[in-house]
């Protein structure tokens, strides 16, 4: 590991903007790490030529001073993004090699803003796992091991390739997309800060669609100054997108140092289930204390629609991805497996294109949207999703600013640990995650400590609706407090 | 409800074997929104371009690929409702209608199933026995398929996507409608409205309206039967016949003492019958589902105010206009009104003049000739203005009706101005007394026989004016040359 692959997003930006190394420097330092990766799976996509390409002529603007904020700045993207000229996949052997005549608002917005692209990065299939053993391209191996163990441990999912890339030092930030936890998940089993914006803050104009509606796209670094830097770039309203929101995008990175004190922290008694681990439970705690001697007022609060989100959101969650595959039939691009008709190539096409976890959600989604079923199962959901929301707006109109959680109710697990399994042991994964996509809530994930393996643990924030700028400041008191967490020991 | 209020009319019973029988319609019409665009993408709606030449990114579906509603539709579909005397609804919702085909890129058609834009409307039929008013259920706004190709290779189909996204509205009728003539007239009196408002151009043969038609019969006062839907019938005379055929058939089903299947069918002209499609155990289940990617509509506040204000006359309207106004029969307002281009040509030709003559020469000599040489009004030969001018020459005795005829002729033919025609070819009707009395004299001493017998057989003057019209080239004014016979004749 290259000092140039060990500096802060931040770092690097000032030292490019200083010109005391180049874009293309720290572009190849990033390149000779992603070739040495192989075992870790992060990257199924490598673009060096484009890296370079880019780098170079990020060069020539630094050298003018005309470098955008991210003038430089050597990213992954996961493969749910639409990458123009770029094969994109969403880690699904249904969409073969397709590659995009178009780019994603949030990638074009990177690039617009100076970003380097290295290349694209693993994920569960269609964004649907915990654990990113679900893709096509094969598990992402996390970089952390327990102490004294050689045994490989998942990088949390979806975004696994993102997680992994950016703790090992394979990039200085990733995109993430955030269905049900999907970047604070992974952000916390890698010891990185990972952060799901509002909804509708980001674009999702590019992005392969998992669940519409719950769906969100975000950036992944090192430290919680860097995610604010990145998210600058990936928000802001798209007419491309009837979801996205008119609103100014502040300056993030501004809200990082910002003074905490008298901040209402809400801390669900709800979040503490059986069986929580004891380390999570002192990390819970540990949090409550930074915050507290920051200044910030700690309250207990309720939630108390907690225990049915997780079955509301694999109701809503699927329903909405039965239809958002529906276009995944072999006629227009992808991979296509002929059948005597047409029904034999839709049946052989989506029976082969798509991975197990995929199939068993689109069954269940379409399952709860038939007839007879509907009112069951996808009305009474969506009204779970509103009691959860109000849950949610009862606490904020009480003057809480942010709600306090742990992100996970454990470290990483093992490879094949969990996914052989009922799926719902995987699924209870996301059980401190979920509510905010419910919600429509930011949320942030910060790494606040090890378990006593050496494994990270991560925290979440919660925040009110477009008030990430508090869960920025709020998460630099953690990352003060725990200090940032260390780069994982290189051991592929 | 409106149906349960009509009592059956007995001649428009239809007679079967063994009862008399009441045939009971409804309809949903398909109509093409007339806007530049499509409804959630930009692409052309232009008719006839190459194959897959109209698609965007988003009608062909692809990854990632979000729909923005085109506010021009929802203009269209709100001026429509306004026209059909409908509660406009100022929320509304867009669902997904999910089915595999392959003319249909997103595996779901989005539609509106629960909340459409427009509710409960009027349309009044003007039938030979009085007026019948067809109650409107509802109008929503939705998207069209592609179109499947399937006679171009032997082993494959193709598909073009020219029509996928293109703004359909469904107007979907009460079963009030009692017979094959009520069908045809209500497709046709909402057709001249939808044209007349410029919001579909009706055409049929382009399948820009398609009606789907429900038929059941029942006998007098019992409960509705079941009923049999005939999907896509694209021609007005197309659906009087399925219509008809279709409640023979169930008549004959229902007399030998059997009961009638719920099923889709189709018409087909060729044979003038229709057949099963699918049945009601085959029929999809379309899993509706409101659309993640878009928000509800929510109309501006003052858009229906303001499209009410722009709104033009509708023919309702006109019709009663024209027959206060004009003094025209209820006959000859409907068949002016009928379309708005003709309405507009009759009122050029009017206005000013004598109504009643205007509308005669349009209905009957220049309708008639249009018709012969299959023109439309929009390319008459004969201008509005030209008409008018020969209509003027008629009024004022310069020229007679049946002169007149002969100069409409000219004026289609080589065009140019009546009044020059009439002065240059000496087509002026002869008013002078001298001359008319010189020609009668000289019919009446040529024919001293029949003369005498005149004055017992008045009906003989017929013969005597055109004797007298004859010999003076048609020019003389035969109510002059009338009134002289009569005189000279001695008859009273």
């Amino acid at each position: 590991m290259s000092d140039l692959t060990n500096l802060t997003l931040a770092e690097a930006r000032d030292g490019l903007k200083a010109k005391t190394f180049s874009a293309a420097e720290i572009t190849e330092a990033h390149i000779a790490a992603v070739a040495e990766s192989k075992p870790l799976n992060a990257y199924i996509l490598e673009t060096p030529d484009k890296a370079r390409e880019m780098a170079k002529a990020s060069d020539v603007r630094l050298a003018k001073g005309e470098g955008g904020p991210l003038e430089g700045i050597p990213l992954g993207i996961k493969d749910m993004f639409c990458t123009e000229g770029v094969r994109t996949t969403a880690c699904s052997k249904i969409l073969d090699d397709f590659t995009p005549t178009y780019e994603s608002t949030v990638t074009s917005q990177l690039w617009r803003d100076g970003a380097v692209m290295l290349g694209k990065l693993n994920n569960d299939e269609f964004a649907m796992g915990s654990s990113n053993e679900t893709s096509a391209f094969g598990n992402v191996i996390n970089p952390w091991r327990a102490r004294g163990s050689t045994e490989n441990l998942v990088p949390g999912g979806s975004s696994g390739g993102s997680s992994s890339a950016v703790a090992a030092r394979l990039c200085l930030g990733a995109t993430g997309t955030d269905t049900g936890g999907s970047i604070r998940q992974p952000a916390a089993f890698t010891g990185i800060v990972g952060i799901k914006p509002t909804y509708g803050r980001c674009s999702r104009w590019g992005i392969v669609a998992f669940a519409s509606s719950l769906d969100q796209a975000g950036p992944f670094a090192r430290t919680v100054r860097d995610t604010a830097i990145l998210m600058r770039s990936m928000s802001g309203h798209d007419p491309k997108d009837s979801t996205s929101v008119d609103m100014p995008v502040p300056d993030y990175e501004a809200a990082i140092g910002r003074s905490v004190k008298g901040l209402k922290i809400g801390v669900p008694k709800e979040y503490r289930v059986d069986g929580m681990p004891t380390e999570i439970e002192k990390l819970w705690q540990q949090g409550r204390e930074w915050l507290k001697a920051a200044g910030a007022e700690i309250v207990e609060i309720s939630l108390p629609h907690t225990k049915y989100a997780l079955p509301a959101y694999y109701i809503v969650a699927p329903a909405e991805a039965s239809s958002n595959l529906a276009r995944y039939d072999g006629v227009r691009y992808g991979a296509r497996v002929n059948g005597g008709d047409i029904t034999g190539m839709y049946e052989n096409t989506r029976g082969e294109g798509f991975g197990a976890e995929v199939k068993r959600r689109i069954m269940i989604g379409t399952y709860v949207l038939s007839a007879g079923y509907y009112d069951a199962y996808y009305v009474r959901a969506q009204k779970v999703r509103t009691l959860i929301k109000q849950d949610f707006d009862k606490v904020f109109a009480s003057g809480v600013h942010a709600v306090l959680t742990p992100t996970t109710p454990s470290p990483a697990f093992a490879i094949g640990s969990k996914s052989k399994a009922d799926p719902v042991e995987m699924y209870l994964n996301d059980i401190f995650t979920v509510t905010v996509n419910m919600a429509g809530l930011p949320g942030i994930s910060v790494p606040a400590g090890s378990s006593p393996e050496g494994l990270p643990l991560g925290l979440q924030l919660i925040g009110r609706p477009f008030d990430e700028e508090s869960l920025f400041a709020l998460g630099q008191v953690i990352e003060d407090s725990a200090g940032v967490h260390p780069a994982p020991e290189k051991w592929w | 409800m409106l149906a349960e209020t009509r009592p059956a009319d007995p001649k428009k019973l239809i007679k079967g074997a063994i009862a008399d029988w009441e045939v009971i319609i409804g309809m949903e019409i398909h109509a093409q929104v007339t806007s530049e665009a499509k409804l959630f993408s930009g692409a052309s709606t232009e008719f006839g371009r190459p194959p897959n030449s109209n698609v965007s990114l988003v009608d062909a579906a692809m990854p990632g690929m979000l729909p923005v509603i085109n506010g021009e539709c929802v203009r269209q579909a709100v001026r429509t409702g306004i026209g059909l005397k409908a509660e406009i609804h100022d929320h509304s919702v867009f669902d997904r209608k999910n089915y595999f085909y392959p003319d249909l890129p997103q595996g779901y058609q989005i539609s509106q199933y629960k909340s459409p834009i427009v509710g409960e409307g009027e349309v009044v039929l003007d039938m030979p026995e009085g007026q019948v008013k067809v109650g409107i259920e509802r109008l929503h706004l939705e998207q069209d398929a592609g179109k499947s190709i399937h006679d171009q290779d032997p082993n494959n189909s193709f598909v073009d996507l020219n029509r996928s996204g293109v703004a359909l509205m469904e107007i979907v009728s009460k079963p009030d409608i009692r017979s094959s003539e009520e069908a045809r007239a209500y497709v046709t009196k909402l057709r001249t409205i939808l044209r007349y408002l410029g919001t579909c151009d009706g055409d049929m043969e382009k399948g820009n309206l398609r009606a789907d038609v429900n038929v059941s019969v029942r006998k007098p006062g019992e409960p509705f039967g079941t009923r049999c839907e005939i999907k896509n019938v694209n021609s007005i005379r197309f659906i009087g016949q399925a219509i008809e055929y279709e409640a023979r058939r169930q008549i004959g089903i229902l007399e030998d003492g059997g009961t009638i299947d719920q099923e889709t069918r189709l018409f087909d002209p060729g044979r003038g019958e229709t057949r099963s499609m699918r049945s009601k155990e085959e029929a999809h289940d379309y899993r509706y589902f409101p659309d993640p990617d878009l928000l509800p509509l929510d109309l501006p506040e003052g858009l229906v105010d303001e499209l009410k204000k722009d709104l033009p006359e509708l023919p309702d309207e006109k019709k009663a206009r024209f027959q206060k106004e004009y003094g025209l029969s209820a006959y000859d307002a409907d068949v002016l009104v009928a379309e708005k281009a003709s309405a507009d040509f009759f009122e050029t030709v009017a206005k000013g003049r004598d109504g009643k003559l205007a509308a005669n020469w349009v209905i009957n000599e220049l309708f008639g000739r249009l018709n012969k040489d299959g023109h439309g009004v929009e390319d008459s030969p004969v201008s509005a203005a030209q008409l008018g001018s020969l209509v003027d020459l008629i009024k004022d005795n310069t020229i007679s009706g049946k002169i007149a005829k002969d100069v409409f002729e000219i004026v289609w033919t080589e065009g140019g101005d009546p009044k020059d025609i009439v002065e240059k070819r000496g087509l002026k009707q002869v008013t002078d007394t001298g001359a008319i009395e010189k020609a009668v004299d000289e019919i009446i001493a040529a024919n001293a026989d029949k003369a005498e017998q005149a004055k017992a057989k008045p009906g003989m003057l017929g013969w005597f004016v055109g004797q007298v019209m004859k010999s003076t080239g048609g020019k003389a004014n035969p109510q002059a040359v009338s009134d002289m016979l009569k005189a000279k004749l001695g008859i009273e």
